[in-house]
């Protein structure tokens, strides 16, 4: 199957089944999207599918085929996913930095629809993110600021 | 598609080695990897263990603790930035590899755990900084034949003040190399400190915003194959007969190999390995617990506390006290699981010159001697590569070397590299959780209220038995591992009779230290019965404290300092209520008051003031992450953590039956530091036990319900009682 990932085609050779996540880091070699739960739960697997924040760890590859890929290593090559990810710098947002990739691809997702998002919008943006070190707050602090940027 | 080599090139672009400017990497000291390095860039050179300089004055500072979170890259280059005297923009950190030089000042290991990272640490980096600071000095004394009482070190340069000559450290370093290490190098006066004390930015943050950060699961070598590993239903079993046709037949499956922990399934991509391993079919022999379960534990633990444990700390004569108004409570832990977001990994490479392992370890040196030993080879042909881990929280830390051992076992005559996988159920399955415990306190108040006895007897497993480290933590006299009773032994309240004792718990669960080791379970019974004691004196609960806490100034200030900042008695909202819990772990001091409410009859947190007493803060931004993650770990655990063990099987698998503290849950954390010239200690951890009895001390004052029982699930909080 042919996909399109952060603008380049790719062949891959896999079942049908094979989830994305996996297709991404162990076919292609793109280790930025993390495998946290394997079931839809963590978000830490999260990148965009023709721009909608989707989990990569419980979605065929075959469904994507002929849709736009995009990953956390790609997302700073447009001016919100580089002003989000400077944000983050700017708060310190990571502790281990585990979930961050996911965090950041919902963030991007987030502010794409919702340019100055309340605190309750960023809430049930986020909540499928799980962040096991609690960075949470500054999470929310980083998202206003690159919506104020 | 993407090649083995450009995987390798991934690597090692990923690894740091390649770029230039404020960067974060692993190690690779593999003598044909870093020769291709090499070619991308000219290697710097070592000046000593810790630091070494390249030619165009980027500084590499080498970190021997293990970056999972805490922040120990940024706090510990802070601390050998000030005193090398180079600018923080041309510092790089990178992960030590396993070598004595490496070894904690007091402990014989290379090991990441017990809130030490910056704490026992600070005291040698500063040294090491300004030991690589006066041998650069000294190499330029000889070049420019001057003394070296004339030179001083800033900025990354010498400088010879008299003739103005300045000599960046990248000519240097070479020279600086080969002298002899002076033995005690003047350390700088804190007044004069550039970075120790700052807000310093962490070294990592771009990475790990952009997803180049390496962890272990990220490690990608030539010809890597990925495995999981089907293991007993219940800790102890054994495949009494497997049938592996069905797997052999998943396409990328290469191999089906027994090892002692179970049933590997080595597959070209992960994909195909967890593929594999639905398809086998095992028999299992039942192991020793078959038949465990948590309930029957808690049955068995509320009963032995009330026989003879062993006493482990005794103040005045408690069998004299007689009178007084008597109150006893029992109070309840389970088994947690650590559940990092990285799921346990760990890649072995064996080749002609031993046995590489990449891991995010948080216990290098005996994961080496492990993998060593499985492999057949001595430690030193074993060679660690410590990756950035996906949280630890203790899990990484492991006396045993599960995760280690048995990625060794998979690999071992395999024939290429091999990476094995845990799922994220096999994490929440796989044992190594903090222990249940239980705990049984009574009082006995005198008229004034004040107690005039204080037991506390528990029932938990020891973390240690029939590991290297059991003899480290237990005591001789009395057999009992401190481990099991920190915090209930430390009980800092000033009351002239007090018994602790321990019965050692038994059960065939594996089980490790878990953020805050004992303390997670003491501090919850300890903060939770002053709690009832200064409501059955009748005395508001900080008062209560305070009076008892004379002899602690350490812990007065904080609590002074979080009832401050959190207004103390103010009264709040309806349907509000604050609690408070305080207590040292780690030789730090941490004080929380939570401020709850229940929304639909569940407790919801809406702020915690926390203030902690930590010594010298020397990055405080990084302090008030550690404080907010203890918290939200420890919140998590308090409101919904829980494993339990039906027929020797665990109940929980992910995180839909063992759900962590979401967005929309994180209460506002306010962090305050007690200002502090004392050597720093512990903050990794001391944030995490205070918060479940905080939160019950809250609830209790909310609606008149004491929860004894974690989580707070267990307990049904009647609504709201009219103001």
């Amino acid at each position: 199957m042919r996909l399109t990932i952060n603008g380049q085609h790719h062949d891959i050779d896999a079942s049908a089944d094979m989830p994305l996540l996996w297709v991404l880091r162990d076919l292609v070699g793109l280790t930025g999207t993390k495998f946290g739960c394997g079931a839809a739960l963590c978000g830490a697997c999260t990148v965009h599918i023709d721009g909608v924040a989707t989990r990569s760890c419980v979605l065929p590859a075959s469904a994507v085929v002929g849709k736009q890929i995009t990953t956390i290593e790609a997302i700073g090559g447009t001016p919100l996913g580089k002003k989000i990810q400077d944000a983050w710098v700017a708060e310190d947002v990571p502790q281990c930095g585990y979930c961050q990739s996911g965090q950041i691809m919902s963030a991007t997702a987030l502010l794409k629809t919702t340019p100055k998002p309340s605190n309750a919008e960023i809430d049930s943006a986020m909540n499928g993110n799980i962040c096991r070190c609690g960075t949470y707050s500054r999470i929310r602090k980083a998202i206003h600021r690159a919506a104020e940027g | 598609m993407t090649t083995s080599q450009s995987n390798r090139r991934d690597f090692i672009k990923s690894s740091g080695l390649a770029a230039g400017g404020l960067w974060v990497g692993v190690s690779l000291p593999l003598a044909g990897r870093l020769a291709e390095a090499a070619s991308v860039a000219a290697p710097p050179t070592p000046v000593t263990a810790f630091v070494k300089v390249a030619a165009d004055n980027q500084i590499t500072l080498i970190i021997p603790k293990s970056e999972m979170g805490q922040g120990v890259f940024t706090g510990l280059a802070q601390a050998v930035a000030d005193e090398l005297e180079v600018d923080w923009q041309k510092i790089t950190v990178e992960s030590a590899p396993v070598a004595e030089v490496y070894h904690l000042p007091f402990v014989p290991s290379q090991f990441t755990g017990g809130s030490s990272s910056i704490a026992g640490s600070f005291a040698a980096m500063r040294k090491a900084g300004a030991t690589a600071r006066l041998l650069l000095i000294h190499a330029a004394a000889d070049t420019l034949g001057v003394p070296a009482s004339e030179l001083q070190a800033e900025h990354g340069m010498v400088i010879h003040a008299a003739s103005g000559r300045r000599l960046p450290f990248g000519t240097l370093a070479a020279h600086a190399a080969t002298l002899p290490t002076p033995q005690d190098p003047p350390l700088k006066d804190p007044s004069q400190w550039r970075y120790i004390g700052k807000d310093m930015p962490r070294v990592d943050s771009r990475v790990k915003s952009t997803g180049k950060a390496l962890f272990g699961l990220d490690v990608r070598l030539p010809n890597l194959h990925f495995a999981v590993v089907a293991r007993a239903p219940t800790f102890g079993g054994r495949v009494a007969s497997l049938d592996s046709s069905a797997a052999k037949a998943v396409p990328g499956v290469i191999a089906i190999k027994e090892v002692p922990s179970g049933i590997a399934v080595i597959a070209k991509h992960t994909w195909a390995a967890l593929q594999g391993r639905k398809a086998l079919k095992v028999q299992w022999q039942d192991g020793a617990g078959a038949t465990f379960s948590t309930s029957q534990l808690a049955k068995d633990y509320a009963e032995k506390v009330k026989q003879s444990s062993m006493v482990v700390h005794t103040l005045g004569n408690p069998s004299a006290v007689t009178t007084g108004e008597h109150l006893e409570a029992d109070y309840v832990t389970p088994y947690l699981a650590h559940a990092p977001m990285e799921p346990l990994n760990c890649a072995v490479d064996f080749n002609a010159t031993g046995c590489d392992v990449y891991t995010g370890t948080q216990f290098q040196t005996g994961d080496r001697a492990a993998a060593a030993f499985v492999a057949g080879l001595n430690p030193e042909q074993v060679r660690i590569h410590t990756t950035y881990l996906g949280g630890g929280f203790g899990r990484r830390a492991n006396p045993a070397s599960d995760f280690v051992r048995e990625a060794v076992s998979v690999a071992k005559d395999f024939g290429a590299p091999v990476m094995t996988v845990w799922s994220r159920e096999d994490d929440i399955q796989g044992g190594y959780y903090r222990p249940q415990a239980h705990n049984r306190m009574t009082a006995t108040l005198a008229a004034d209220g004040k107690p005039l006895l204080w037991t506390h007897t528990q029932a938990v497993q020891s973390l240690t038995r029939g590991t290297p480290l059991e003899k480290m933590v237990t005591d001789p006299k009395t057999g009992v591992e401190r481990l099991q009773h920190e915090g209930a032994s430390t009980m800092p309240y000033q009351i002239p009779n007090v018994q602790v004792s321990v019965h050692d718990g038994r059960a065939p669960v594996p089980v490790l230290w878990w953020r805050s080791v004992g303390h997670s379970n003491t501090a919850f019974a300890v903060e939770s019965f002053i709690d009832e004691c200064a409501h059955a004196a009748g005395i508001d609960a900080i008062s209560y404290r305070e009076a008892l806490l004379a002899e602690h100034p350490r812990h007065l200030a904080t609590l002074k300092l979080a009832a401050d900042k959190a207004q103390w008695g103010k009264k709040l909202p309806a349907g509000r209520a604050h609690g408070v819990a305080i207590h040292e772990a780690f030789n730090s001091v941490v004080a929380e008051i939570a401020e709850v409410s229940l929304v639909d009859g569940r407790p919801h947190v809406h702020r915690v003031v926390a203030a902690v007493h930590c010594g010298i803060a020397v990055n405080p931004r990084l302090i008030e992450s550690q404080i907010e993650g203890a918290i939200c770990y420890g919140l998590s655990a308090a409101l919904f953590g829980e494993i339990t063990l039906e027929e020797g099987r665990v109940q929980q698998s992910n995180f839909n039956d063992y759900p962590p503290l979401r967005m929309a849950e994180m209460p506002a954390v306010e962090v305050h530091i007690v200002p502090s010239t004392d050597y720093p200690s512990g903050i990794g951890e001391p944030g995490t036990p205070p918060i479940a009895p905080a939160v019950a001390n809250a609830l209790f004052a909310l609606t008149g319900i004491r929860a004894r029982r974690l989580p707070l699930t267990h307990t049904s909080f009647s609504p709201t009682k009219p103001a």
